[in-house]
């Protein structure tokens, strides 16, 4: 039993992080009916934005301390962040240990922009064209992103830790009566998780409850009728894609603390996201967000000891096998609408 | 007994009991000219006929063989073709190529894996589709892509797809749609051209009253799923009930 | 000749001469020249040409005539890898048993994977083979590795049994060879100072790829490649004329899965070792790159974007930033910096940003790829040579011309 709750709890992590880009993912294919492959991308950059921000926040002003030497006899230099000389050091301090979570103020207006910037630069372009010719211009975008990000920041995980206020584990074991130390789960991914709820239930409540969301909708449904009724919709869509864009950046900037980014990332993730989408059923947002909790879970069962030595290496290969026999037995996915991408 | 035998045939969409107690005898050689207002079922009795739904009840037999639970393909090579309301053709390909596929189809079956056989090395099979091609008078333009066509050649070059098979039973789902009346008249006097000149039976799904009295040698009259009456078109011009169900509303908007 | 019309048979003696003679047009520039390090006619480079040449032209069958877009055609590649090398580490060193069991594996793993695919079309067809390929390529890191010795990668050794030629004595690891003649084996001829080389292995490679592009222009040119181009068109009209698309799409799936597999068989043949990444998704994303920025569905498109793609990888790569600073010597310093700076980001470390943006512009400016190209600027040359004097028989030609529409 409790071997099983901790498996639930180790799938939520990963779980919310397929189901933040496959939301994003359907949100752009629903409403803009474009595959978008850059959207792994989007992700990095999210991740990127809390390296950065970090980056940032880190800027020192190195001095001379004439009363302390280092090794070698000859007086330390000490580096001394310019927040701590400005606010304070135990102020400045805190800020830069909060980086990652401040970076979410920080990547808001950044990934909104690049949203913007693809949608009007060049997805607006492929509307019309192929969902092959979609799918291979923002796989080319993809790598070029990936690329400039290698660039600055270099191929190696960047160390981005949580602020030490979550640092430390929960133990659930002992909070729910089994023996304490069984089922114990650090603080940060229980933040995660209910961070991601949070998006996704904002997402939600925006398109259910405001006009904005209701015309967006509508257009998802039929895009040619919501168009002759006068209502601008293309404007509409391109303020969907920077949404989605920032949701997937959000979900970028809190995986920082779990996975250190590295700028390959969002081709690792996007895969599986896609593999989420179809399963949840394309077009269908319950359908991704269901999907991608699912996979997560069950992929965290696969690697169980006990579940690989009867099946080996069934967590490689688990998603991808689920969603074989998704596409097979129910070709709509799980929550699919008839219809879409059936051409 | 004729060459197409709908007996009894039922179909149930959710609620809506679009066709009930279908019953078709459609003779060899003939023009059969199925017509009823819209929503009459017309369309999903087609769709029963080749395979695309799968009828509740009842049977279709062609040629005393059932065609039920076949797909689509399995349905053509009995010898059935069909002809589509907006034109279905291959776009990408020239109009010469549009008429070998199904040539090579008559030929070789469903299915042969004869990929090192050259096209152009089969004479006959170009032969054939040029001899019908010139049928349609469309051999002038056999390099052009079909996609170019205008509608009236796209709707020949279909025609011309459909015959080159030598079907049994060609199956026109509102051949007429959408065009002008030139056009209109156009295809009526190909497609009497096309019976004058081989043994083919015809079943016209039509909702131009012109149409069809110029070309149906029998027509079955459809509303509300059930066939109303079947006759020849000179006692269906004056049956009453025929009137009442469908023509006296066409002559009113007409 | 050889059942193919004139026009085809110009192309596949254009490619024959091209592949001949490759080791001379590769190498333009004289040994030790600035521009020495543009030469591309090394072994090596060579046979990579070629091979990702017969890889991209299998792929091009499915894609470019039926229009089923695989991304995880790499796994097949990869699997004909994994069985050549096992061929050499258990029978022998000839590289035809090799070569041939590749084929036959990847076929076999194709029919599996496309049976079942095949049933999917559009974004979902995609989709699954993606989620097949990544499948593979996790188990052949984990739990297959007494198969494919995991991240070392499979490679020969010592102690290996080659029943038909005798392994267990040799005190080095024996090579590669087609009945005795060594796939290494170069001979060079100088010719003032020109160096050019001629490799065993890539004129076995070469001769394979006109086998392959030969079959490819026979297919295209088939009532079986017909009807491919139908299903790309219309499957709806071509279930309605009384074909099953069915076995179509799977015939060529397999056939395309045997050519990858093929090319998996020839890279192992050359350079006797097989490793998971070669199944990667990327690697997928590769061979459709080189298939598009080529062309899909014309013949030559994607033996051109092989080429290219192979090219520029090695040259681009090697272009590193002293090199570009011995170019741009001349100018003024801060110009100089400036200019090597700009550049450096796109060659050397940097080729993989070029390479995503200029497949980008291909997609976006001319989706038909370089082919396309070739005849738009054809054509262009054309109306230019013609203007001012035929202008006038141009418009008498439409004026003709408008009554027949």
């Amino acid at each position: 039993m409790d071997a099983i709750l901790l498996q639930i709890l180790n799938g939520l992590d990963k779980g919310s992080a397929y189901a933040l880009i496959a939301l994003g993912l359907t949100l752009i294919f629903g409403t803009l009916g474009v595959v978008n492959f850059a959207h792994g991308a989007l992700f990095m950059i999210g991740a990127f934005c809390a390296v950065t921000l970090q980056r940032i926040f880190t800027i020192s002003r190195t001095t001379v301390d004439e009363s302390r030497t280092d090794f070698l006899g000859n007086p330390m230099e000490v580096d001394t962040p310019y927040l701590e000389i400005w606010f304070g050091p135990e102020f400045g301090a805190a800020l830069i240990d909060w980086s990652v979570p401040l970076a979410i103020l920080f990547a808001i207006p950044v990934m909104l922009l690049i949203g913007w910037i693809m949608e009007r630069g060049l997805i607006k372009h492929f509307y019309k064209r192929p969902h092959a010719d979609q799918i291979l211009v923002t796989f080319g975008l993809a790598i070029v992103l990936q690329e400039i990000i290698k660039y600055f920041y270099g191929a190696n995980p960047i160390p981005t830790p949580a602020p030490s206020a979550f640092a430390g584990s929960f133990d659930f074991g002992a909070a729910l009566g089994f023996d304490p130390m069984t089922i114990i789960y650090p603080y940060w991914r229980l933040i995660y998780f209910a961070f991601a709820g949070l998006v996704i239930a904002g997402v939600f409540c925006f398109l259910q409850f405001t006009t904005f969301g209701m015309v967006v909708r509508a257009g998802m449904a039929d895009r040619e009728t919501v168009g002759l009724l006068g209502i601008n919709i293309d404007k509409r869509f391109t303020i969907m894609f920077g949404i989605a864009a920032a949701v997937a950046g959000l979900a970028g900037v809190m995986y920082t603390p779990i996975n250190s980014p590295n700028y390959h990332m969002g081709m690792d993730f996007l895969v599986l996201s896609f593999v989420v989408v179809v399963v949840g059923g394309m077009g269908s947002l319950p359908g991704a967000v269901l999907a991608g909790f699912l996979l997560g879970i069950l992929e965290s069962f696969a690697s169980m000891n006990e579940i690989k030595s009867i099946i080996p290496g069934i967590d490689q290969i688990i998603i991808y096998l689920i969603a074989i026999v998704i596409l097979l037995t129910r070709p709509r996915g799980l929550m699919g609408r008839k219809g879409v991408m059936e051409d | 007994m004729g060459i197409l035998d709908v007996k009894d045939v039922g179909k149930r969409f959710g609620g809506l009991q679009a066709l009930s107690d279908v019953n078709l005898s459609v003779r060899e050689n003939t023009v059969h000219a199925i017509i009823g207002p819209n929503g009459a079922g017309k369309s999903t009795l087609l769709n029963c006929l080749v395979g695309k739904l799968m009828p509740d009840t009842g049977s279709v037999l062609f040629d005393g063989q059932s065609v039920l639970g076949r797909k689509p393909h399995e349905i053509n090579q009995l010898g059935i073709a069909r002809v589509f309301q907006t034109p279905e053709i291959f776009g990408d390909l020239t109009v010469m190529e549009n008429v070998l596929i199904p040539c090579f189809a008559r030929r070789d079956g469903a299915f042969e894996l004869n990929p090192l056989v050259s096209v152009a090395s089969q004479k006959d099979m170009a032969a054939k589709a040029e001899a019908i091609l010139a049928d349609v008078n469309m051999a002038q333009s056999r390099g052009v892509h079909a996609a170019s066509l205008s509608r009236g050649d796209k709707r020949r070059l279909e025609m011309a797809m459909c015959l080159v098979q030598e079907p049994r039973l060609l199956l026109l789902d509102e051949p007429t749609a959408g065009m002008s009346r030139a056009d209109t008249n156009n295809t009526i006097s190909l497609l009497k051209e096309i019976k004058a000149k081989r043994d083919i039976t015809m079943v016209i799904i039509e909702h131009d009253m012109h149409v069809v009295f110029s070309l149906a040698d029998r027509i079955t009259v459809l509303a509300q799923g059930t066939p109303l009456v079947e006759d020849t078109p000179e006692r269906i011009k004056g049956h009453p009930k025929v009137q009442e169900a469908y023509l006296g509303t066409s002559d009113a908007a007409a | 000749m050889l059942g193919l019309d004139r026009k085809d048979t110009g192309l596949l003696a254009v490619v024959a001469i091209l592949a001949l003679f490759a080791p001379f047009i590769l190498n333009p520039f004289p040994q030790g020249s600035e521009l020495a390090q543009f030469n591309a006619g090394y072994p090596d480079l060579m046979q990579r040409f070629v091979i990702f040449g017969i890889f991209a032209i299998g792929f091009n069958l499915l894609f470019g005539l039926t229009g089923y877009l695989s991304f995880g055609h790499a796994a097949f590649l990869g699997v004909g890898s994994y069985a050549a090398v096992w061929m050499f580490k258990l029978l022998s060193m000839n590289v035809i048993p090799a070569i041939l069991l590749s084929i036959a594996v990847a076929g076999l793993f194709s029919v599996v994977i496309g049976y079942i695919s095949l049933r999917r079309s559009g974004i979902y067809f995609s989709i699954l083979t993606l989620a097949f390929a990544q499948m593979s390529f996790n188990l052949a890191y984990s739990v297959l590795t007494p198969i494919t010795n995991g991240e070392t990668g499979l490679q020969l050794s010592l102690d290996d049994p080659r029943v038909l030629d005798g392994g267990g004595v040799a005190t080095s690891l024996p090579l590669t060879n087609f009945f005795g003649i060594e796939m290494r084996a170069t001979e060079t001829l100088n010719l003032g100072p020109w160096a050019f080389q001629f490799n065993a292995g890539y004129y076995l490679c070469a001769i394979l790829l006109l086998v392959t592009f030969y079959i490819s222009i026979r297919i295209f040119r088939s009532p079986f490649g017909l009807m491919l181009r139908a299903v790309k068109s219309n499957q709806q009209r071509l279930s309605y004329t009384g074909l099953s698309t069915r076995p179509y799409t799977l015939a060529v799936f397999v056939i395309s899965g045997m050519y990858a597999g093929l090319a998996g068989g020839l890279l192992a043949s050359m350079d006797p070792l097989a490793g998971a990444e070669r199944m990667q998704w990327t690697a997928s994303g590769e061979v459709v790159i080189m298939t598009i920025l080529g062309g899909a569905g014309t013949l030559i498109g994607p033996v051109l974007g092989a080429g290219v793609i192979k090219y520029f990888e090695n040259i681009f790569s090697k272009i590193n930033e002293g090199v570009l600073h011995g170019w741009f010597g001349a100018l003024p310093d801060g110009l100089e910096n400036a200019i090597v700076w700009v550049l450096a980001r796109f060659t050397g470390e940097g080729w993989h940003l070029t390479l995503g943006l200029l497949f980008m512009a291909i997609i976006i400016f001319l989706p038909g790829g370089l082919v396309e190209g070739g005849r738009r600027s054809r054509a262009l040359f054309r109306r230019r040579g013609r203007r001012g004097g035929a202008a006038e028989e141009d418009a008498a030609k439409q004026r003709a011309a408008r009554p027949a529409e």
